[in-house]
């Protein structure tokens, strides 16, 4: 397959998505919160991208609307409240030192190519671009897992499962053109909310355990101590 | 159809009202009564369809049929007698400091919204708004399992909301190819319609399900507790208000399942295969095992009877994967029982703990002689999900067994197994609860046990006799599901 001989849209989506599978390899190799968020950010952004190219190409007029929506939660919106919240509980400074940095990210290149695997049989009845483009979502879907594995902010730890529902929304867009409106506003408003909710959550743990970092909520276990 | 509206606008209403009138003196009062109305409107809708079959609505946004419309009426009443319960609860909660009118008011309000989330579940045609409500439940019910704000509650609210979350997010993908697979076959529109999907179910790509299946499992397994997905359950469950943790164990946990099954019609006749019961019954047998052994390792009572939750859901699911129409009403008839009975014990728990002063079980001691109707209530309640006869919980899980015999029989010890061992871990933490001395001190608390007494009542009843109508939904509702008639 030469790439040049393929239209515009197949090109255009297929660039996006190598995009968004690199941002999302940026995002699980970062130790400061403020450029961690800013990636997410950026990820936001060429998932808007995305949607708008699909909606200009393909002559979808309802999904400018979802590159709106996109455009305002995910670059907007939750990048601004997470980036106060680091400034006000003066968290931006810190730089988490990640264990085994070589091992995580070879755990995320196996991962790209486990997702590859497992909807491979797809193949059979679509294009490769769907095959890619399904793979790159359910990639970074893993590897916003992985995030959150490897992470100990808490702060990180929001923008690994963000970047789950970019995954999803970045499928949605390219495999189905978007769901249907009434789902797409209700898993939006969901996202808005999990995102106002999460805010009021990092409050409240920095006041029971004086910190944001996860790994010392450990209290509750079937371990004996 | 009015009545399906009606159902969904009542919780709406009380949100709204409970958000915005602030918390007052009778919050608790209210909250009953919304629930008690709401639970006519169920009713009422239970009767329309019993009369006219299956209701769809117009644009097809909802749909009732005989399987939803059952666990909408079982909603309802589960919903009014923990509203009963929850009402001189949270005073005496109020009362001893552990909260205050603002939280409270958020309480009615998130309960109400809680409540408004799982109406849609059941009711809902389209699979994507399925899912967002799936997600509103969790969202709803976030910040009460943190409502006391003790660092474990909090912790337990974090560890709910992410595992939860990432868990759901996997059934939105599931979701998705289900979408990708149906708009092969055209009709762009509908696609994500239930009704559709079921229609055309023959003609939807197999492997594309087969994959989507996988997510949705996993996803909403997430909130089924399906173990190794089950950490967030006994957490959330032994740190929330105890009303939550009825509401959560008997409604949240149904349908979760309900989503899963409703899933599971659609891949079934797209795979003409038992691929998806397979997975059903590997997942399902697992957590009834690994959460039949935990029982022994407690040492918290709520998170005892979580783990029992555990179980159950474990079997409805494995149940359910067996698939045939024995199985399936087997699971139909599990999941109300085991709802009613687990709502029962957990209003019972949350009295014994008041009255004790705290949920460890190594001093709650001597419920008996304290105060009879709260021990009794609790060893009654205990016997009956034990699965003891005459309650309803030995009918059903008596004929999984059976339906097992007849399908895997080497499947049949483990599952005798895995009962006896429930059965041992639920009574050496119980039987030194209950009876024994009562410890200095210890005095008895105003409490309202007639939820308890109704849901028990209604559990040993359905052991004795399931009523005719009751029997002929049941068997509607397995004709939808396996295709043919039970017993």
């Amino acid at each position: 397959m030469n790439i040049g001989q393929l239209d515009f849209y197949t090109q255009a989506i297929l660039s996006l998505a190598a995009l968004v599978g690199l941002t999302s390899f940026l995002m699980l190799g970062q130790g400061r919160l403020l450029r961690l968020v800013f990636v997410f950010a950026v990820q936001g952004l060429l998932l808007a991208l995305t949607t708008a190219v699909a909606a200009y190409s393909l002559n979808i007029p309802h999904l400018y609307i979802s590159a709106a929506l996109t455009l305002i939660l995910k670059v907007i919106v939750i990048p601004w409240m997470l980036r106060r919240l680091a400034l006000q509980m003066n968290i931006h400074r810190d730089v988490e030192a990640l264990k085994n940095n070589t091992a995580v990210m070879l755990g995320g290149a196996s991962l790209m190519l486990f997702s590859y695997y497992i909807l491979h049989p797809i193949v059979q009845t679509s294009s490769i671009v769907m095959l890619n483009a399904l793979a790159v979502s359910l990639s970074v879907m893993l590897l916003g897992m992985l995030l959150m594995i490897s992470h100990r902010q808490a702060v990180a730890h929001v923008v690994g499962f963000m970047s789950i529902e970019n995954g999803l929304f970045f499928a949605a867009v390219v495999a189905t053109h978007g769901m249907p409106m009434v789902v797409e506003l209700g898993v939006a408003f969901d996202v808005l909310i999990a995102a106002v909710l999460f805010g009021i959550f990092f409050f409240h743990i920095r006041t029971s355990i004086d910190s944001l970092d996860v790994d010392l909520l450990n209290r509750l276990s079937e371990v004996d101590k | 159809m009015i009545a399906a509206y009606l159902v969904l606008l009542i919780p709406l209403a009380g949100m709204a009202f409970f958000a915005l009138a602030g918390h007052r003196a009778d919050s608790g009062l209210w909250n009953i009564r919304l629930n008690a109305v709401n639970l006519l409107a169920t009713l009422w809708l239970a009767v329309n369809v019993l009369r006219e079959g299956t209701l769809l609505s117009a644009g097809k946004a909802f749909l009732v049929d005989p399987f939803n419309v059952y666990l909408i009426v079982l909603t309802a009443f589960v919903g009014l007698t923990t509203a009963i319960f929850s009402a001189p609860y949270m005073e005496h909660e109020k009362d001893i400091g552990r909260l205050n009118d603002a939280r409270l008011k958020l309480y009615h309000a998130m309960y109400q919204g809680f409540m408004l989330s799982m109406y849609l579940v059941l009711t809902t045609n389209n699979m994507g708004i399925l899912w967002v409500a799936m997600e509103g439940a969790t969202l709803a019910t976030v910040l009460l399992v943190s409502l006391y704000r003790t660092p474990e509650s909090i912790e337990a609210a974090w560890k709910y909301f992410i595992l939860c979350g990432v868990g759901i997010a996997q059934a939105l993908f599931g979701t998705i190819l289900l979408y990708y697979a149906a708009e092969q076959i055209g009709s762009e529109e509908n696609a994500l319609l239930w009704s559709v999907l079921y229609e055309n179910a023959g003609k939807l790509n197999p492997e594309v399900l087969k994959i989507a299946f996988v997510f949705l499992l996993i996803g909403y397994g997430t909130k089924i507790g399906l173990v190794p997905l089950h950490n967030w359950l006994p957490d959330a469950h032994s740190e929330g208000p105890t009303p939550m943790s009825a509401v959560l164990s008997g409604l949240l946990l149904n349908d979760a399942l309900y989503a899963v099954v409703r899933n599971k019609m659609l891949v079934d006749g797209a795979t003409r295969s038992d691929t998806a019961g397979f997975l059903m019954m590997g997942f399902g047998l697992l957590s009834f095992l690994v959460g039949a052994l935990f029982l022994h390792r407690q040492k918290d009572i709520k998170r005892l009877f979580s783990y029992s939750s555990i179980e159950h859901m474990g079997m409805m699911t494995f149940a359910f994967g067996i698939g045939g129409p024995l199985a399936t009403f087997a699971a139909l008839l599990h999941m109300t029982v085991h709802s009613l009975t687990k709502s029962a014990i957990f209003v019972t728990v949350g009295h014994a703990a008041q009255l004790a002063g705290t949920q460890s079980m190594e001093k709650i001691r001597g419920l008996i002689k304290t105060q009879p109707a709260i021990g009794w209530g609790l060893l009654i309640g205990t016997v009956a999900i034990a699965g003891f006869p005459p309650f309803g919980v030995f009918t059903s899980e008596f004929l999984v067994l059976l339906a097992v015999m007849r399908s895997y029989p080497w499947l049949a010890p483990l599952l005798l197994l895995g009962i006896g061992i429930a059965f041992a871990g639920l009574f050496r933490h119980i039987q030194p609860i209950v009876y024994g001395d009562r410890p200095e001190g210890q005095q008895p608390i105003k409490a309202n046990l007639w939820p308890v007494m109704i849901h028990l009542g209604l559990v040993l009843w359905l052991g004795l006799a399931i009523p005719g109508f009751l029997a002929d939904w049941f068997s509607q509702a397995t004709i939808l599901i396996s295709g043919s008639v039970p017993l």
